[in-house]
């Protein structure tokens, strides 16, 4: 049971990374990003393949993941920043994919629908086996707790303020003479870099990644949980990323009280019930659970 | 046109035949105007004359098909909306365009433009400059937002202010800013009339004791008559005939041009 409990909590630290790195492109700036389990995938598999093929130090192949993220970030941004706002969409949708098939038709590095096995993992033999779980939870709740102490800076900062602009009026935000393009695309390569380190750490937990992991389905989880949580608020998305897990896994105990519900149905299911949760949740509170906190500078109390 | 301006403080800006179409449609049609440091010039004419989309053409938020602007000394034709807000010209909407979601405190202190705080290292590296740059621009939007009359809502979100408000937090917006000259689009446009004063105050206080420039369009006769040093009228694209308020009034051409349209 606990084995259980802190597996499940590393998985909703892959999905806080994941929320947090979408807070700051979405929440934020109001920059779409559909092609999540692109950036997840990349980091997961770059990552895997420098530490498992070409016998990179772990760490040293999670710091180029996140690179990875962070460059496919920029570019995504640099190639749909002067178009519409909808081509975002429709350009992260398709990297996703693009992603997820290269990895899939390639088989040499990739191993295509095999999946790549990954042996190694970070600070390995540092405790016993069994402790090693523990160990790893605690890596990632440092990794979470970085990103999030990064996401809080930026929202307080003078930053967070002109990405706000930016998602609020971005025709405003250029004729103040702000550099939006720049600030866009720095925003999003910031998310990318934090979606590939979440893709490194899990592709090193798990050990064996494969394609089907990578759907455009992960995009809507973390989607889910920004939204449920609170856009642009931090601390909303925590919870968001907490309730969209547990709704997850807890719909597998179904299948123990109901072993008449077969699993395809139940993993139907699962889907409904987050897509009702969202209907809910828009409904009743669109501006999320923790919404967005009004703004309030740190220098009006003294005066 | 400028040939016959008096000689004085040299021209701020300088728009020379700029036009724009939208397909078959000439919106605006050579138009050439010029605004000297120290100036409040009036742009009026009926809907649809092409105000705003001249407004659009001045500041970069649309590309002239012809046509040259030059800012300053400098040609600033082919140069983005941002880079010209960064040169000093600033403006305001026709419909107010506040960052709704944003407290109007923080509409204001988003505005002054290259902020150490804006870029991520300086966050980590140079934490006690960018508090002290904050710390200025608080100042400074407490004093803006003494002289707009909104530090009572300065908390609030600016999607909750009413019409007038709203122009004045544009109005604001722009004062945060160290600008050579600002471009409002009826700033008078839905505000009522105690506004109207605070406005027509602001406006005027701005080009006295602080040497602002302006170009404003407005539909309001009076706003224009109290604060313009010279007005344009514009009607069908094109600049119908310039001068003083008194001379513009008398004119035939600019009595039909509004009976015309509608004022
Ligand atoms: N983006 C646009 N596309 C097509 N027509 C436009 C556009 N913007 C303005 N127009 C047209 O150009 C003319 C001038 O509009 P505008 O500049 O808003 O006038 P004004 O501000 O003087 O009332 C109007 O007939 C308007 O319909
Ligand atoms: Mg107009």
């Amino acid at each position: 049971m606990l084995a259980y409990i802190v597996s499940l909590a590393t998985f909703v630290g892959f999905f806080m990374l994941l929320a947090i790195a979408l807070n700051l492109q979405w929440g934020m700036t109001g920059m779409v990003n559909f092609g999540i389990a692109g950036f997840y995938a990349l980091g997961a598999y770059t990552s895997g393949i420098l530490s498992s093929k070409l016998g990179l130090p772990v760490g040293l192949a999670m710091m180029v993941a996140v690179l990875a993220g962070l460059a496919a970030g920029a570019a995504l941004a640099l190639l749909s920043g002067r178009l519409r706002d909808d081509y975002l969409a429709i350009v992260t949708l398709g990297f996703g994919e693009i992603v997820r098939l290269i990895i899939l038709n390639e088989d040499q590095i990739t191993e295509g629908p095999r999946g790549l096995r990954i042996a190694e993992q970070p600070l390995a033999g540092w405790v016993s086996v069994e402790n090693y779980p523990l160990l790893y939870l605690g890596l990632v709740v440092l990794a979470v707790a970085v990103a999030f102490a990064l996401s809080e800076t930026i929202r307080r900062a003078p930053m967070g303020r002109v990405l706000r602009a930016i998602r609020e009026d971005e025709l405003v935000a250029s004729v103040l003479g702000k550099a939006v393009l720049r600030h866009k695309i720095r925003i999003f390569a910031i998310g990318g870099g934090i979606m590939g380190l979440a893709g490194a750490l899990y592709a090193h937990y798990v050990q064996n990644i494969s394609p089907d992991v990578f759907l455009p389905m992960v995009a809507i989880f973390i989607w889910m949980s920004v939204i449920v949580g609170g856009a642009g608020n931090n601390w909303g998305l925590l919870l968001g990323a907490g309730i969209v897990m547990v709704l997850l896994e807890g719909s597998r105990f179904i299948g123990d009280i109901a072993p008449w519900i077969d699993a395809e149905k139940l993993s139907a299911g699962r889907i409904i019930l987050i897509g009702v949760l969202l209907i809910v949740t828009l409904h009743l509170r669109p501006q999320g659970l923790i919404p967005e906190p009004r703004y309030r500078n740190k220098f009006q109390r003294k005066s | 046109m400028t040939g016959s301006q008096p000689a004085g403080p040299r021209p701020i800006i300088e728009a020379t035949e700029v036009s724009r179409n939208f397909g078959a449609f000439v919106a605006v049609d050579r138009m050439s105007i010029s605004v000297r440091e120290g100036e409040i010039v009036g742009l009026i004419g009926p809907n649809g004359a092409g105000k705003s989309t001249f407004f659009n053409l001045l500041s970069g938020v649309m590309r002239p098909s012809r046509g040259r602007v030059v800012f300053d000394g400098a040609d600033i034709t082919k140069l983005s909306p941002s880079k010209r807000a960064r040169l000093g010209m600033l403006r305001t909407f026709q419909l107010s365009r506040e960052f709704s979601r944003m407290t109007v405190l923080e509409n204001l202190l988003v505005a002054p433009q290259v902020q150490l705080g804006e870029d991520l290292l300086p966050l980590f590296t140079r934490r006690r400059e960018v508090d002290e740059i904050e710390r200025r621009h608080f100042d400074r939007a407490k004093e803006v937002l003494a002289i707009a009359k909104l530090e009572h809502v300065e908390n609030n979100r600016a999607s909750d202010l009413s019409g007038g408000q709203k122009k004045l937090l544009e109005l604001a917006r722009t004062l945060m800013v160290d600008s050579k000259l600002i471009l409002l689009d009826e700033p008078g446009a839905g505000v009522n009339p105690a506004l109207m004063k605070t406005l027509s105050d602001m406006i005027q206080m701005l080009r006295n004791d602080h040497g602002k420039t302006f170009l404003i369009v407005e539909h309001d006769m009076d706003l224009i008559a109290s604060l313009c040093t010279s007005v344009t009228v514009m009607a069908e694209g094109r600049t119908l005939v310039s001068g003083s308020f008194d001379e513009i009034r008398q004119n035939r051409q600019v009595l039909d041009a509004y009976l015309g349209g509608a004022a």
